[in-house]
């Protein structure tokens, strides 16, 4: 995937980089850049780019898998729609489980969130693809905009009750204070490891495997390259589901807290 | 890192080349279209990005809250439904099933215990008419054998007569032949004493 990238950034620049075939060279990077899909003016924010095509592709499949798949609403469902209700089922089994009864009404937020990341991820597997969650900016988003509503919601649902999330009633007297600074911080810090683990995740997989691609190019270690580049294929495969689990499931229980902050 | 390596790479071979080749268009782009850095800390694209996730994520949304979540919500209920009716349906089935084979293993006694009873009246009514017959035949067979023995006396009877009379006949016959002359009651008598001998 990522060589085919790499000769979209060589065709523009063709014959300076054949001049340096000889030595190896790395753009692990250069599938990470936004660029607009018709011309080649300036990157503004309502300019069409190549996010937006591979957004609208995810929007499309997710349309395709859950709204199309279930059309037929077979009682007994067919491949494409046994998919979409065991998708569903796996989201609802999970809020339910992790955020309790009264964290259902906010399926469907973590549903989108879910479906959304899970299909970028998968589409960003695809060669030539651009992985729109591999971008901070994008999971930085998400991730405050969880951070925001559950704590909305905290304060919404509890009062100032919501803070006794930070007051461990269970510990010694003494140690409360200090726990309660650090309970404070890490809810702070909570946004920031979850945009930051996604896009992480994301980044350094497609990274590596490009790199591998680049060594492919080398006539002694191409088998090997090559075997890396599945291999490491495979785990970005799981990486990209669970990311996208990782991502929900935390979701679900920032959201527990939120709604029993009590210990 | 490959980055920089790449950054290097670029600056010494192409460091005399054309900058109008490159048509650069970003800050976070190299004269050759390469990414400087981390694209990902290009503060030039973000705000880009984040309009299309934010436009992105409320279209799936709605599509999801709309009309995805309450088809495949309604597709369960309709198949738990189906279910439950069905397993209702199947236990209804069951409870028939097991009546039906009351009734039946009731109707299989019943009927066992009927041909009892006929089997036995047959029995007892054969064995009476048995006991008729046999007794009937029996007063028949004795009247017969009394009948033959009051015939066999009369032939018994009659043929010691016969021999009495042939004796008598071949005893005057004898003397005859013999040169006497026999008379009659000496005969008889002879005859007599002999026969009761």
């Amino acid at each position: 995937m990522a060589t085919e990238t790499h000769s979209t950034e060589a065709a523009a620049n063709g014959a300076e980089h054949a001049e340096e075939g000889s030595s190896l060279v790395f753009h692990p990077m250069d599938q990470f850049i936004v660029k607009p899909l018709f011309g080649d003016g300036p990157v503004g924010t309502f300019t069409i780019t190549n996010v937006t095509l591979w957004m609208a592709l995810a929007v499309l499949s997710i349309i395709l898998l859950l709204v199309v798949g279930t059309s037929r609403r077979a009682v007994v469902p067919g491949r494409t729609q046994s998919i979409a209700e065991l998708a569903y089922g796996f989201v609802y089994k999970m809020v339910e489980d992790v955020a309790g009864k009264d964290g259902l009404r906010y399926f469907p937020y973590i549903m989108t969130l879910f479906m959304f990341i899970v299909m970028a991820n998968m589409l960003g597997l695809l060669p030539m693809a651009f992985t729109t969650t591999s971008h901070i900016a994008v999971t930085a988003v998400m991730a405050m905009v969880v951070f925001l509503s559950v704590t909305i919601i905290g304060f919404w649902k509890n009062g100032f009750g919501f803070l006794s999330l930070f007051w461990i009633s269970s510990a010694p007297l003494v140690l409360r204070p200090i726990l309660a600074i650090i309970e404070v911080i890490s809810y702070f810090v909570r946004p920031v490891s979850h945009s930051i683990r996604l896009a992480g995740n994301m980044m350094a997989g497609h990274a590596v495997i490009k790199v591998f691609a680049a060594f492919a190019a080398l006539l002694a270690i191409s088998p090997f390259a090559v075997l890396a580049i599945t291999a490491i294929y495979a785990l970005e495969l799981l990486v990209s589901f669970i990311q996208a689990y990782v991502f929900a499931i935390l979701t679900c229980v920032y959201l527990k807290d939120a709604l029993h902050p009590h210990h | 890192m490959a980055t920089e390596t790449h950054a290097a790479a670029t600056d010494a071979a192409h460091g005399a080349a054309d900058a109008a080749h490159g048509a650069t268009t970003s800050v976070c782009l190299n004269e050759y279209g390469g990414a400087i850095g981390m694209p990902q800390l290009c503060g030039e694209w973000m705000g880009n990005q984040v309009f299309w996730l934010v436009v992105t994520l409320v279209v799936i949304f709605f599509v999801l809250s709309k009309i995805a979540l309450p088809r495949i919500a309604g597709i369960l209920a309709e198949r738990q439904g189906s279910i439950t009716s069905d397993l209702a349906a199947a236990e209804d089935l069951k409870h028939k099933a097991v009546e039906a084979e009351e009734a039946y293993n009731k109707a299989l006694a019943d009927a066992r215990a009927e041909a009892g009873r006929i089997v036995a009246e047959a029995k007892a009514e054969i064995q009476s008419e048995l006991d008729a017959e046999i007794a009937k035949a029996d007063a028949e067979i004795a009247a017969k054998s009394a009948e033959s023995e009051k015939a066999i006396a009369e032939i018994r009877a009659g043929a010691l007569e016969a021999v009495k009379e042939v004796a008598k006949d071949t005893a005057k016959e004898i003397v005859a032949a013999m040169g006497g002359k026999a008379d009659a009651k000496t005969i008889t008598s002879a005859i007599g004493t002999r026969m009761k001998g």
